[in-house]
């Protein structure tokens, strides 16, 4: 028998709010996570604004102990264990202290790449003959799985520990491998998510391919601009989001808040085939993904109130919207609403997904819909495909039953999955 | 070089990574690194970094392995110190 699968414990670190609380108050309140960074400015970066989440040493120093921050230099890594021991935390579990392990919960959580600040320091020493210098803790922090690894071993995990990886599809990908495997009865809880790297050496890359906007660095907080018709580029960002994924049945023996359940989804990719590259998406694959993420879910495309698109504020915005519309049938006055968290906190790459599916989750705990900010010029491209009113621009009150969030990403993948409002019996 | 102020420098540097903060009380040149004061043992090349830096000497790939525990680690140190 397969089981039903509900989240009921959320985390995250975003570059407009640290902790459930702090992030829902940002998000209800359009407050923008993008500022100056007198760093990029001066690596001679064209895009030299980002949203990067503000951590203090006292609020770090909760989650690691000394020995572990000594020659710690993984920002991936901190995000990523912030988000996943505060999203345990919040679905009222606590951490195992025997020497036995949590045989019935596991990790899948996914990074774009780990440590890139740490891998930098190694490789100068290692050029610089100091290699016996490197110290123990190179691999742990570099490894693609070291973010899987440090929650593991913080939450005492024996199920299956992994990360996972798919550029900007990550976060989303990882909670839909994360509600198979618990579906399939091979694990009672899952802890999904995924994180992002900050810095120059991450963001340099797209910096180069001139999919950053060079047009904001003087006023950072409109820089963020998806379905904008003066959308000039994406603005890069990081963090981290993480879910405790449960099935229903574990989470009604212990009398858990369930926030919503995962009726269902889809993972593909357009092969890089027809419309299709490494970086542009291949519409068929996109709309495919989420025609068969309705049908995976046993919803009708009416039922939908609230889409999170992936919406980077690139030129592909009114791309992604057409394929919305053809894949559900539903346009003008008859679309859902759909807003972009990326409007507040930039494009956090491989941390995009998990971060705002937190934001679409707390959307509908509180029945709202966030603002999109910065696209009081929409896109003519986008208007006469959807009514204007259904891309709010402010904090409407709204109860929202059905979500679809989607994520696209480099190598032409896609994932969309669907979740549904939890009301109890 | 005095053995209690080598003794105390060593326990300076041992102390960051112990995991059994008790056990430091009764540090002395019996003690074992991984057994008694619980350091992982990933880290003992850490400690080795440490001690290199801290008394400006360089330990060979063979010293390495055998710096398990105080003892060693004083005698290897003493060794190094009077090469210099």
């Amino acid at each position: 028998m397969l089981n039903r699968v509900v989240i009921t414990g959320m985390g995250v670190v975003a570059p407009n709010g640290v902790g459930l609380t702090p992030f829902l108050e940002a998000i209800q309140n359009g407050r923008s996570g993008i500022s100056y960074h007198p760093l990029l400015a001066s690596l001679e970066f064209s895009c030299q604004i980002a949203g990067t989440p503000v951590l203090s040493d006292a609020l770090i120093a909760r989650y690691f102990s000394e020995i572990e921050l000594r020659n710690f230099n993984s920002s991936g890594i901190l995000y990523g264990v912030i988000a996943a021991m505060d999203a345990w935390k919040d679905a009222g579990l606590t951490i195992a202290t025997s020497d036995e392990p949590d045989w019935d919960s596991g990790t899948i959580f996914g990074s774009g790449t780990s440590g890139v600040d740490k891998f930098r320091e190694a490789i100068y020493k290692i050029d610089a003959l100091q290699t016996r210098r490197l110290g123990s803790n190179v691999v742990s922090q570099t490894m693609a799985s070291g973010i899987s690894a440090y929650i593991g071993g913080k939450l005492g995990l024996g199920n299956q520990v992994s990360s996972n990886s798919s550029a900007c599809t990550t976060g989303t990908e990882s909670i839909l491998m994360a509600y198979e495997r618990i579906k399939s009865g091979q694990a009672k809880r899952m802890l999904a998510g995924s994180t992002s790297d900050s810095g120059p050496y991450i963001w340099a890359g797209f910096d180069a391919m001139k999919v950053c906007t060079f047009k904001h660095n003087e006023s950072p907080e409109t820089g963020s601009r998806p379905m904008s018709a003066s959308a000039s580029g994406f603005v890069p960002g990081s963090g981290a989001g993480a879910f405790v994924l449960e099935s229903l049945d574990s989470a009604l023996a212990r009398g858990a808040r369930i926030y919503a359940e995962i009726l269902g989804g889809n993972l593909n990719s357009g092969g890089q085939r027809g419309s299709g590259t490494m970086t542009a998406p291949n519409a068929m694959a996109v709309q495919r993904c989420i025609r068969k993420a309705i049908q995976n879910a046993g919803i009708k495309p009416s039922e939908i109130d609230l889409i999170n698109g992936h919406l980077t504020a690139t030129s592909k915005d009114a791309l992604e919207i057409q394929n919305w519309a053809e894949a559900l049938e539903r346009s003008g006055e008859d679309f859902p609403y759909i807003n972009s968290l990326k409007s507040m906190v930039g494009h956090c790459l491989s941390a995009a997904g998990s971060i705002e599916c937190v934001a679409a989750l707390l959307q509908m705990q509180h029945s709202f819909i966030a603002p999109n900010l910065n696209c009081e010029d929409l896109n003519p491209a986008i208007t006469p495909l959807i009514s204007t009113n259904k891309i709010p621009q402010k904090q409407i009150p709204h109860p929202i039953h059905i979500l679809a969030k989607a994520s696209f990403g480099f190598g032409d993948v896609n994932a969309c999955i669907i979740f549904k409002k939890h009301i109890d019996n | 070089m005095d053995r209690s102020v080598l003794l105390s420098k060593l326990k300076v540097i041992v102390a960051n990574y112990s995991h059994d903060k008790d056990a430091l009380e009764y540090f002395n040149e019996s003690t074992d690194f991984i057994k008694d004061l619980k350091i992982n043992s990933a880290n003992l090349v850490d400690v080795v970094l440490d001690v290199e830096e801290e008394f400006d000497i360089e330990i060979d790939n063979l010293s390495m392995e055998r710096m398990v525990n105080v003892s060693a680690a004083m005698e290897i140190i003493s060794d190094k110190l009077k090469e210099k």
